[in-house]
């Protein structure tokens, strides 16, 4: 069983059916003890980076989350809850994460001519293999609406990377830790292969 | 591999009564199938989010709305915002609940801009969308007068100057439909379009004339817009998604294929 993290911020519901429709067992819990029985723990997470942080620290369950990651089960943060894995975000001042991938959130340059956040499809390229995007051509497409992106300190954790201003990452993993910058849910036949290669982990 | 935010097609389905309709500058309408139907359709052929616009008159069969948004995110695993008669956080809270990404406001905000704002704060900017229905009266200062209540309600409303402060109030993008274009299938306004997109630091989805592929590249290229909504060139079956999305590739937009 796969646990999704519900604190109180986003819409659980497009990620909890995507799973349903791949015939993969989701449960959305706020219950710590559950969380801690799953097989799998999706961490979520929309709006801004410090009230998401705060929501998770206030309900109790971001020790929870911290020792789902460290028991060495598949963990996925999706959006902010990939920016969550790291260190700290510049988002509205500086915010601590759960520090489990060193490195830091910050705001995409200013470019003439494009507009923050991103909002739409852009493409995955892939500079090492991880089991997460087992089965994706490079340049498949995803959907991404954000303003912040993860800067890792080790680039070696970079799973998939985008273009937008400049060269990013939007995908992350290091041993059992999975983040997506993209919403998988939302974005059609490759994000269930996503989500379908997580739940198979 | 050096690929950039690829434009949006958006393909748009008026729901009244639960079923999807088709008008011509906002009135005349015509039947044009299920909307979950249609969604999963559009969502086979490549379409990149879609846009539910309830106009259903009594408040007593607004339910069927939720209703819908709910079959269609069970279905459809991309995107979808759904506008028409949210008036309070509380409908916004209720629409997201059900299932849908991103909620379009419009009559509601004119009345109380401070909705925007508030919405935002809760849900994030990623989630609310402002439709502007522009049209050209001569009445305000740039000549576009911004009219509410599906177009019926002439507002004496500046249309660039409520498209910068519905940006500086948390939207986060812009619905813009001309009036004028709408039905028409003569073409996108483009000078409307270019004048908004140019103005405000926030996606601008251009809407309202649609009648060739060419009017499509047209909106991004003349009209900077960043993404195109577009409904009766797909509701009859004339083109597909994928044949509007070949065209654009052809024509140098970065498109999204299947």
């Amino acid at each position: 069983m796969i646990a999704l993290i519900d604190y109180g911020v986003g819409n659980l519901r497009s990620v909890e059916k995507a799973f349903e429709s791949l015939g993969h067992a989701i449960k959305v819990t706020s219950d710590p003890a559950e969380i801690a029985a799953a097989d799998k723990v999706i961490l979520p997470g929309v709006g801004a980076f410090g009230a998401a942080e705060k929501t998770l620290r206030a309900r109790g369950l971001e020790q929870v989350a911290l020792d789902a990651a460290h028991s060495g089960k598949p963990f996925l943060g999706i959006c902010v809850g990939m920016q969550l894995l790291f260190d700290t975000s510049e988002e509205m001042g500086e915010h601590p994460g759960l520090g489990l991938i060193p490195g830091r959130v910050q705001r995409f340059p200013d470019s003439p001519g494009i507009k923050i956040p991103q909002i739409g499809w852009n493409a995955l390229s892939f500079p090492k293999a991880s089991p997460l995007m087992a089965g994706l051509e490079p340049g498949a497409m995803v959907y991404f609406v954000h303003s912040f992106y993860c800067a890792p300190e080790d680039p070696s954790v970079v799973a998939a990377q985008t273009e937008f201003t400049l060269t990013y990452c939007s995908a992350v993993s290091v041993g059992n830790i999975f983040g997506v910058q993209f919403h998988p849910e939302k974005s059609g036949k490759v994000g269930l292969q996503i989500l379908d290669n997580f739940a198979r982990l | 591999m050096k690929v950039m935010l690829t434009r949006r097609i958006i393909p748009c389905l008026d729901i009244k009564e639960g079923r999807v309709v088709k008008g011509v500058n906002f009135l005349g309408l015509r039947d044009a199938g299920d909307p979950v139907e249609l969604a999963a359709r559009y969502d086979a052929q490549g379409a990149d989010e879609l846009v539910f616009l309830d106009i259903t008159a009594s408040s007593d069969k607004r339910s069927l709305i939720f209703e819908l948004a709910s079959r269609v995110a069970e279905q459809v695993f991309i995107p979808f915002t759904v506008g028409g008669g949210i008036t309070c956080v509380d409908d916004v809270r209720r629409m997201v609940a059900t299932g849908a990404d991103k909620v379009s406001i419009n009559s509601a905000a004119l009345k109380n801009p401070d909705l925007i704002r508030e919405a935002s704060e809760r849900f994030g900017s990623q989630c609310i969308v402002v439709a502007i229905d522009p049209k050209k009266t001569g009445n305000t200062k740039s000549g576009w007068e911004v009219h509410s209540h599906g177009g019926r309600t002439p507002t004496g409303i500046d249309a660039l100057e409520w498209a910068e402060k519905v940006a500086k109030l948390g939207a986060g993008e812009i619905l813009l439909t001309s009036m004028d274009a709408d039905g028409m299938k003569t073409g996108y306004d483009l000078p409307l379009t270019r004048a908004v997109s140019e103005l405000v630091p926030i996606p601008v989805i251009a809407s309202g004339g649609a009648g060739t592929p060419q009017h499509l590249v047209d909106a991004v290229t003349e009209g900077r817009a960043d993404a195109v909504l577009l409904a009766s060139m797909l509701h009859y079956g004339e083109y597909t998604v994928g044949q509007l999305k070949d065209y654009l590739a052809e024509n140098g937009v970065a498109v999204r294929k299947l």
